[in-house]
């Protein structure tokens, strides 16, 4: 499905804005969704400094940041603009200290 | 393996060529849950390709939701993976 212009510059925007944005499924202290728990506690664990957008409650986010992001699944991290990963990815970076490194650079 | 576990497992043995393709089907530890009312699945999956050679992780999950295509829609809510290269895989030590 092509992604309207509109919704396309809204979440550039948004993304271009925020330092450390995460898109997620519910709100960072009740998230609807294992994986999107799982980002908010790696994010935590870091004392970061991040936004977060509810995707359920923005139906047009929910389907834009899927095709802006080419990547169909939620919750989705971006750093600096740069669109860093989903669920897996956040983890093993977690794991092997990248995430914080990344989150060093943001100032976050 | 489930039956769609085993199903997407295939799909991504031949849209992958795939040298190693382990699918869990982990839908069971979701039932009740929002998602899973859609009738999509939660699997795990860990892969072994040489297509991910070179590829960043972000690229090569990319790779796989292109192979997984519509079935991300469909039979999958939730799909969670680990990719390997077969000279990634033999480090790890599991090959």
């Amino acid at each position: 499905m092509p992604l309207e212009a509109a919704i396309r510059d809204r979440i550039q925007q948004l993304v271009d804005g925020t330092p450390v944005l995460l898109f997620m499924k519910g709100t960072r202290s009740q998230p609807q969704c294992g994986f999107s728990a799982q980002v908010v506690g790696a994010l935590e664990s870091h004392g970061a400094e991040y936004q977060t957008l509810d995707v359920l409650a923005d139906p047009e986010l929910r389907e834009g940041i899927k095709a802006f992001s080419e990547w169909p699944t939620v919750p989705q991290l971006y750093i600096q603009g740069e669109f860093i990963g989903g669920c897996d990815i956040i983890t093993e970076m977690d794991a092997s200290g990248e995430l914080r490194h990344a989150l060093e650079r943001a100032g976050s | 393996m489930s039956e769609r576990s085993e199903r997407i497992a295939r799909v991504l043995r031949e849209g992958l060529s795939a040298s190693y393709v382990e699918v869990e089907d982990e839908s069971h530890l979701h039932a009740g849950h929002a998602g899973a009312k859609s009738g999509g699945g939660h699997f795990r999956a860990v892969i072994v390709s040489e297509r991910f050679e070179g590829l960043s992780r972000v690229a090569a999950q990319r790779v796989v939701f292109g192979v997984l295509g519509e079935l991300m829609t469909s039979e999958i809510h939730a799909f969670a993976m680990s990719t390997f290269t077969p000279s990634s895989w033999s480090e790890r030590g599991a090959g």
